[in-house]
């Protein structure tokens, strides 16, 4: 009989049992027979026989148990016994299941999001060999973010696509917005320019049509566009006769070709439409720089040897283009730029690892103490059950087989715990996905799959193993004569002892999640009180215009149209102020870096720094709450005049004059050939990317001016620009309502997009840190209130266990403050041990949350008193009930109950 | 080094009994090790149940339901293929045994 046999009898116990009932009962049988044979009455025999059989039901049962694979049937009645044993305590078990099913349900959401967003490849066929064409520029100032590095220019697209030596294919793009008219309402929609070699970089073919081809990616070729699926289904309802059709995209007609499957999107990028980037082969210059480059390495190519292929061809690039005569396209040498590519789920991912990790290790740590108070419960459980399993192991069931049915117990329990966890974990993610925290890349990916419920059973087992590890090990080994007499003192202490040690453990946890989490609240405060460069962020609307070149031509026409809507916006009952700028703060968007030079300042470097551009409208600065320190703000006239005036930060002012009152009539210039620039005015400083991040120097220019970038220069107006207007009823559905008739009253082709109030895009800056701080006050929270049930709970038992001792100290005269304050100071005790872990913990812990935080050290001593005083309390509280009791114990009675 | 201790001896015990005896139930094993070992050693029925269900797994011995001479339905088992090399190896393991602890036994003396 092998293993096959073994496991066939465990479908068919009952015949197995039976059969060895029959063979056992005919040994009886034989040996009674003997007996008698041997002249003993029949009665006799039958006794001598059974007292040598010994107990028929145990010598069944070990039979049986050599049968069974691993004893694998007799676990399935213990996990039956286990699920009766915790139906006798349904409050037991209730709170229990709860907390498992909170902390196991809370950790599986999050390893569901960093499984989906950090660890599973992108969506892309073998997305592995995707690199984000990321390049270092240390020189080249605000150009180059940390995150997204220097972008790329049609021209590098053109000089690393024909001599790179890396890459089966590469290809950029750039996000952008288009209006398209000619189907229903005027739509302000998200494009991507992509250029050839993208799409095919990508590797996803188009659900309908086919991708752009090479004549299309030419300036003079045909001028066509693709569908996101999502668009597809909005505008055309999904019919296949999509393709060939004609649609109206800033007012220029182009043939619809393909559509790409549900889902597509460039690295985090969603679309409506895709539109071929067509750059000039021949004409393009070494400027400007804002595309994104996405490639796929060649086999055997590694990133460091794609690294320094590109490397090579940065000067090759700055050979073979210019920035037009006259210049020195070895400039860009002063940029130091250099490639430092990575893979594109790194840059996909970005910041949003280290939160994420921050978040998972706190619900580890919620999830460890809620580990230790069930822990707790059931060794006080175990405790109660003594007798009865005292009882079990005289009747013969061995220590194994003891701590399996604890064990199975606890890990019946997690399991059932982990079964509801599953349903906390999926409506927590719908929260998730609904809510959409910090921009959280890839959200449209997360969904509850099969390693979710893996991780979650994987946790729930895990857990029970964990809390049921102690209980089973200290009460299997029960002697067999403390059944009736008690426990003794000895045994009572260790058991004691490992519920001190667990309070500890939790109680160090408890410190490190609230210290993290009172971290966080001080960097929310800190950034709440930073002063933002705009004020009452509420009551500010904007939205966002653009007016294509085929609508209106005449870039003067342009502004003009932008004065009027600007003029209309102001008459709207209860605005105070309207104006536009090309980017308001915290929207993302710079509208442009360049060097700019202060009249008889020399730079040692030989070149003047780079500084951030903004285009404001006059009124811009009023509207938005942005205070004037010194001069004017921009007229009208300026800006139709076309004056060479600019208006400066309060930093730049500093930085170049000394004082915001000495920047008014000073000069300063783009580079030598541009006119001179009058200050005007200086505004404060204006946190344009996020609370978190010092404001940088910007140079205001007006909303028309004389273009250096075209030769000659050219009179050039903002065409995406967004206004912004002061008003109590921003927000308001309503309000809205007018503001759109009143840009359709002058121009109806307008779509009107983008509309938010300030509030908006203040809140979605911060919403890395409410979020991570959200999650931490929960946390820290659960950790406090677990942490007070535990004190409490190992005080009360202390408590109930020395009830005797107690009596007989207040028999002898002990006063009663006295007894009160040994358990107070036992649980001082605790804490003070806990404390002690528990700061040495956080310190070293924190410090992996210090990108976190903001104007706040991770070692703020603050903080760390403010904890203190917490857990003391707390302690002290949860301590205090069950000692009054200890006070309040009748000797007499007490006495007597022993 | 003889991997069998005194626990095994029952197998081997059985296993023994059966090459001898051929097809034989649960009861005339006991009866038989205990005649054969002029009384010295008696099988507890608590032992060899489970063993011989587990050697059965083993793939040592098999077994058949047939009637007794005096009619009563039992449970016989016979030595396998398996169960003969395997008895071999015990008989050796069990001599090594023996001599060993003898020799232990018989130093202990000299010494």
């Amino acid at each position: 009989m092998g293993w096959a046999a073994r496991v066939r009898n465990l479908g068919r116990r009952g015949r197995v049992d039976a059969e060895i009932e029959a063979e056992l009962r005919a040994h009886l049988e034989m040996a009674v027979e003997d007996g008698m044979r041997d002249g003993m009455s029949e009665e006799k025999a039958r006794r001598v026989a059974r007292l040598r059989f010994g107990n028929p039901v145990v010598l069944k049962e070990r039979t049986v148990g050599a049968d069974a694979v691993l004893g694998l049937d007799s676990l399935g009645r213990d996990v039956k016994f286990a699920l009766r044993q915790l139906k006798k305590s349904p409050g037991f078990a209730i709170a229990a299941l709860l907390t498992l099913a909170i902390g196991i349900g809370a950790n599986t959401a999050v390893f569901t999001v960093i499984d989906r967003v950090l660890l599973q490849p992108l969506p892309y066929p073998q997305a592995d060999r995707l690199v984000a064409l990321h390049l270092d520029a240390p020189g080249a100032g605000g150009l180059a973010s940390f995150s997204s590095g220097l972008q790329l220019s049609p021209s590098m697209y053109f000089t690393f696509t024909r001599h790179n030596r890396s890459f089966a294919s590469l290809g950029v793009w750039a996000p952008g917005e288009a209006n398209v008219t000619g189907l229903a309402q005027p739509e302000q929609v998200h494009t991507a320019l992509v250029s050839g070699g993208l799409l095919e970089t990508l590797g996803v073919p188009a659900a309908l049509g086919r991708w752009f081809n090479a004549a299309e990616q030419d300036p003079r070729g045909a001028q066509t566009v693709m569908l996101s699926y999502g668009y597809w289904q909005r505008a055309f309802g999904g019919k296949s006769d999509a393709i060939g059709r004609m649609l109206q995209v800033n007012n220029q007609p182009r043939e619809i070709v393909g559509v790409m499957p549900r889902g597509f999107r460039i690295a985090d990028h969603d679309f409506d439409l895709l539109i071929p980037l067509a750059p000039d082969p021949v004409n393009e210059q070494l400027a400007p720089f804002y595309l994104n480059g996405i490639a796929r390495l060649k086999p055997d190519v590694t990133m460091a040897e794609a690294d320094a292929d590109l490397a090579r061809l940065i000067s090759v690039w700055m050979d073979e283009w210019t920035n037009g005569p006259g210049t020195n396209p070895h400039w860009y040498e002063n940029w130091r730029i250099a490639p430092h590519f990575r893979s594109l789920r790194t840059e996909v991912v970005g910041e949003v690892s280290r939160m994420l990790w921050v978040v998972m290790a706190t619900l580890g740590l919620v999830m460890l103490i809620a580990c230790a108070n069930i822990t707790n419960l059931l060794m006080v459980r175990a405790e109660s059950r003594q007798q009865e399993l005292s009882i079990r192991s005289a009747l013969g069931a061995g220590r194994l087989r003891l701590a399996r049915g604890l064990l199975l117990e606890s890990v019946t329990l997690g399991l059932a715990g982990g079964a509801l966890a599953v349903g906390v974990a999926w409506a927590g993610l719908r929260l998730l996905v609904a809510a959409a925290p910090a921009h959280l890349p890839r959200l449209a990916e997360i969904h509850l799959d099969g390693w979710s419920v893996g991780f979650t059973l994987l946790l729930a087992v895990l857990c029970g193993l964990l809390f049921g590890a102690i209980p089973a090990w200290r009460y299997s080994r029960v002697p067999l004569m403390t059944s009736g007499t008690g426990r003794t003192a000895s045994a009572g202490r260790a058991q004691q002892r490992s519920r001190d040690a667990l309070v500890v453990a939790q109680l160090a946890i408890a410190l490190v999640l609230l210290v993290s989490a009172i971290l966080m609240i001080r960097t929310f405060a800190t950034l709440r009180a930073v002063n933002l460069g705009f004020s009452d962020p509420a009551q500010v609307q904007i939205m966002t215009i653009a007016i294509p070149q085929q609508l209106i031509a005449d870039e003067r026409v342009v502004t003009r149209t932008e004065n009027d809507i600007a003029d209309r916006l102001a008459a709207i009952p209860g605005v105070r102020t309207a104006g536009f700028a090309t980017s308001v703060p915290m929207d993302g968007n710079d509208p442009d870096w360049d060097q700019m030079a202060v009249e008889g300042k020399v730079y040692s470097s030989g070149a003047p720094p780079l500084y951030l551009f903004n285009y404001v409208s006059p009124g811009y600065f009023q509207a938005m709450g942005t205070r004037l320190v010194a001069g004017r703000d921009f007229t009208w006239d300026d800006v139709y005049g076309l004056r060479t005036r600019v208006m400066v930060s309060e930093n730049f002012a500093r930085q170049a004059w000394g004082s915001t009152a000495a920047a008014i009539g000073k000069r300063l210039r783009q580079y030598s050939g541009t006119p001179w620039q009058q200050v005007i005015g200086v505004v404060e400083d204006v946190r344009v990317h996020g609370a978190d991040e010092a404001p940088p120097a910007i140079v205001y220019w007006p909303a028309m001016w004389m273009s250096p970038y075209t030769r000659p220069a050219s009179v050039a107006s903002q065409r995406t620009v967004t206004f912004a207007m002061r008003s109590s009823l921003a927000g308001q559905l309503g309000f809205i309502h007018q503001v759109e008739q009143a840009v359709w009253s002058v121009n109806g082709n307008l779509p009107v997009a983008q509309v938010r109030t300030m509030e908006d895009l203040y809140g979605q800056s911060m919403a890395r840190t409410s979020f991570t701080l959200t999650m931490l006050a929960i946390a820290g929270a659960m950790a406090l209130a677990l942490s007070v049930i535990g004190i409490y709970g190992v005080i009360a038992y202390a408590v109930t266990q020395r009830t005797r001792e107690i009596g007989i100290r207040l028999a002898l005269g002990a006063p009663k403050q006295r007894l009160s304050w040994m358990f107070v100071r036992s649980a001082l005790m605790l804490t003070a041990a806990g404390v002690a872990v528990g700061a040495c913990a956080a310190a070293l812990l924190t410090r992996l949350m210090q990108t976190l935080l903001f104007g706040v050290s991770a070692l703020d001593p603050v903080t760390y008193a403010a904890v203190l005083v917490v857990l003391t309390v707390a302690s002290l509280l949860a301590s205090w009930l069950p000692a009054r009791r200890a006070a309040g114990v009748d000797p007499m009675e007490a006495l007597r109950a022993e | 080094m003889a991997k069998s201790d005194l626990q095994g001896s029952l197998d081997l015990l059985v296993l023994k009994t059966l090459a001898q005896r051929g097809r034989l139930h649960g009861y005339g094993m006991a009866l038989h090790i205990q005649r054969a070992s002029d009384e010295l050693l008696r099988v507890e029925e608590g032992s060899l149940y489970p063993a011989l269900h587990r050697m059965e797994q083993s793939g040592w011995i098999a077994s058949e339901w047939a009637l007794t001479a005096t009619g009563r339905r039992a449970k016989y088992y016979r030595l396998t293929t398996a169960g003969q090399k395997r008895l071999a190896a015990a008989e050796q393991e069990f001599d090594e045994l023996v001599r060993g602890v003898r020799a232990v036994l018989t130093a202990a003396y000299s010494g």
